[in-house]
């Protein structure tokens, strides 16, 4: 016999609810006056400079992007590759991917010198501009998301649903190489100015998408009493586990063919031994807590069977994206662009000759990052209590065993 | 009692026309002249700029003093870039370099300003079009259509480029600024479709070190053209092929 899905909205009307929804107002004003702020004052009340000029709003932003389309992952594994076995995630996927996205733009745009200005970049494009390209991508995946989860919700809808998470998904692979496509295309940076930052974005949207979405499942799960079988949780976190290891082989090839070009043994140099804080984030932030931790934590039986070692190692994985997203983001700026080859610099009135670019993040700005996942957060819960997103059981037995193809 | 003699209407036209003429005609003539007075170099004011000009510059870093600041100086001032804030948000429109060859050993003082690429990134990676190349190679902000992403900042290979980082006081007003938009050098637009040269060419010349000279590149018989043609001279970052109008001399 086949099972019926059956979904749910969400009672809203716990402490842990009203709880959740006070803390993510809080930090949206929080947000809101680090824009107003910033606006007021102008940038100058931030770390960021005329030497790095892109600071932790952009690594929130890009973060928040990035895991808004590896989200949707689950989704597009349940209608393009078919397994039906994702399939009772597959809305929750999709709305998460929405409310992410829009977080991580919310912070992009209250971080320009002219928020006022959106009218602008709305209607004025140069489409030589990767970034131009990019605001087309995002506003799409909204659009294309929205009418994917309308087709997945509305039983009429129902034959192109296939077709719709077809576009959805090809769609995300676009707008990932667009966002690393931002640092790819930048030809006097010797951090970027590489192909391979487009695929590295999608292994790691594809990483962070995936432990975002297993946090949310599991604290989901446990706040509304679903119940969640240990044979659901089973493959989406071996599948962690691949993109992890998807990371780790394009940070690997992308460190290992600036070894090979002696032009970039400087920026190697910076990254693995002698960059302070950014050599200490990629041995430590991204390589044992993000990725080596996560791996042990997933594969090793002694801890894979425990819930709270999923939860611990998709915490990881994003504690690791964060600090991958530091090192290119703020490394990349941080290591001195090189205007003069062959030539030292003895003097200079605007730091050529500094090793490295200080960088010290301000608070506002950090007020302005925590503001986008809030945003994502309360957007998230008000879709949850207003449309049946989340499955009401999500127990091994209930799912039944058509989804454990 | 003597009766108040009204004009003539012979009289009222002949004093209207010799009126309207005194009025009209400085008018007429400044109109027609003004071009060839103000700008006997550069293309009449009246008319948009054209690819058959492209303004650059030569930097003859032999004639560049170690120390001297002139250059920089005049252009704080010709701009107002007088912001008292730290140096890595502080306007930087052009700066003073120090290098030394690792090979030789031998020392070079120049100044580093926007190098107005034929090619240039910060154009290519604007959003919205606000980065410009003019067709006469001069590259611009528009400051109307920057939303101040930075992206041209993080594209530029020269850190030509600035972020207006606190609210301005004391603009000058042939140099529009604004918070939260990008600016940098523009070659003194304003004072080349005058037919003057940049602030920073003028100041470095009345000091007497004549190391920057400015002109026209495409005019084989302007005076840039034919230095360029007598010495050896280089483009920063010539391997990124962005053919920049700024060009050096002795390094």
């Amino acid at each position: 016999m086949k099972h019926a899905i059956s979904y749910h909205t969400i009672e809203g009307k716990s402490s842990h609810f009203y709880g959740l929804l006070g803390t993510t107002v809080f930090f949206i004003i929080l947000g809101l006056l680090s824009a107003y702020q910033m606006e007021h004052h102008g940038h100058i009340i931030s770390g960021m400079s005329n030497q790095i000029v892109w600071g932790m709003p952009h690594i929130f932003a890009i973060f928040l992007i990035l895991a808004a389309s590896g989200v949707l992952n689950v989704a597009s594994i349940s209608s393009v590759f078919r397994k039906t076995f994702y399939h009772p995630l597959a809305r929750l996927s999709g709305l998460l991917a929405i409310t992410l996205l829009m977080g991580g733009l919310s912070v992009l745009v209250l971080d320009l010198g002219r928020p006022d200005r959106m009218i602008v970049a709305m209607t004025s494009y140069n489409f030589k501009s990767i970034f131009a390209w990019n605001i087309f991508l995002y506003n799409g995946f909204i659009l294309i998301v929205a009418t994917y989860l309308w087709f997945m919700m509305e039983r009429r809808m129902e034959k192109y649903y296939p077709i719709a998470g077809l576009i959805a998904f090809l769609w995300r692979l676009m707008l990932t190489t667009g966002t690393g496509s931002i640092f790819g295309f930048l030809v006097a940076r010797e951090a970027y100015n590489t192909a391979i930052l487009a695929p590295l974005f999608i292994a790691m949207s594809l990483a962070l998408g995936l432990a975002v979405f297993l946090i949310f499942l599991i604290l989901d799960c446990r706040e509304t009493d679903c119940p969640l079988g240990e044979g659901i949780l089973h493959r989406p976190k071996l599948l962690l586990g691949i993109f992890v290891g998807a990371v780790f082989y394009f940070v690997l090839a992308y460190h290992l063919t600036n070894l090979y070009i002696t032009g970039r043994h400087g920026i190697e140099y910076f990254i693995l031994v002698g960059g302070g804080i950014y050599t200490w984030l990629f041995w430590v932030g991204y390589l044992i807590i993000g990725t080596i931790s996560p791996l042990f934590l997933l594969y090793c039986r002694r801890f894979n069977q425990s819930r709270s070692s999923v939860l611990i190692a998709s915490l990881l994985v994003i504690i690791g994206g964060f600090s991958l997203l530091y090192l290119i983001i703020i490394g990349g700026q941080a290591y001195p662009l090189e205007i003069f080859p062959g030539m030292e610099v003895i003097s200079s009135s605007f730091s050529d000759a500094a090793k490295v670019h200080i960088y010290i993040p301000s608070v506002w700005e950090i007020m302005l990052g925590m503001s986008g996942i809030a945003i994502a957060v309360l957007l998230t819960l008000f879709a949850l209590k207003i449309l049946p997103f989340l499955p009401r059981s999500l127990a091994d037995a209930d799912v039944g065993q058509e989804f454990m193809d | 009692m003597k009766e108040e003699s009204l004009p003539t209407r012979r009289d009222f036209i002949k004093t209207a026309t010799v009126v309207a003429g005194i009025t009209i005609a400085p008018g007429i003539l400044l109109h027609t002249l003004s071009p060839v007075i103000a700008n006997p170099q550069g293309k009449p004011l009246d008319q948009p700029v054209s690819s058959q000009v492209r303004w650059g510059m030569l930097i003859d870093t032999s004639k560049c003093h170690n120390g001297c600041t002139e250059c920089v100086n005049a252009c704080k001032l010709e701009h107002g870039l007088t912001e008292q804030v730290r140096p890595e948000v502080a306007p930087q429109w052009i700066r003073k370099v120090g290098l030394r060859d690792k090979q030789t050993g031998k020392e070079y003082s120049l100044p580093v300003l926007c190098q107005h690429c034929e090619y240039p990134p910060c154009a290519d990676v604007c959003p919205t079009g606000a980065s410009f190349r003019r067709a006469d190679g001069i590259v611009l902000v528009d400051r109307h259509l920057c939303i101040g992403c930075r992206y041209c900042m993080m594209a530029c290979p020269y850190k030509a480029r600035s972020f207006v980082h606190e609210t301005l006081t004391e603009q000058k007003p042939h140099t529009p600024r604004g918070k939260g938009t990008v600016e940098g050098c523009n070659f003194c637009v304003y004072r080349v479709d005058h037919g003057q040269r940049p602030a920073c060419v003028e100041a470095c010349t009345q000091a007497g070190y004549q190391a920057m000279w400015f002109g026209d590149l495409n005019n084989p018989d302007s005076e840039i053209s034919q230095k360029l043609k007598e010495v050896h001279s280089t483009t920063l970052r010539s391997d990124m092929r962005l053919n920049p109008g700024v060009r050096y001399q002795g390094i």
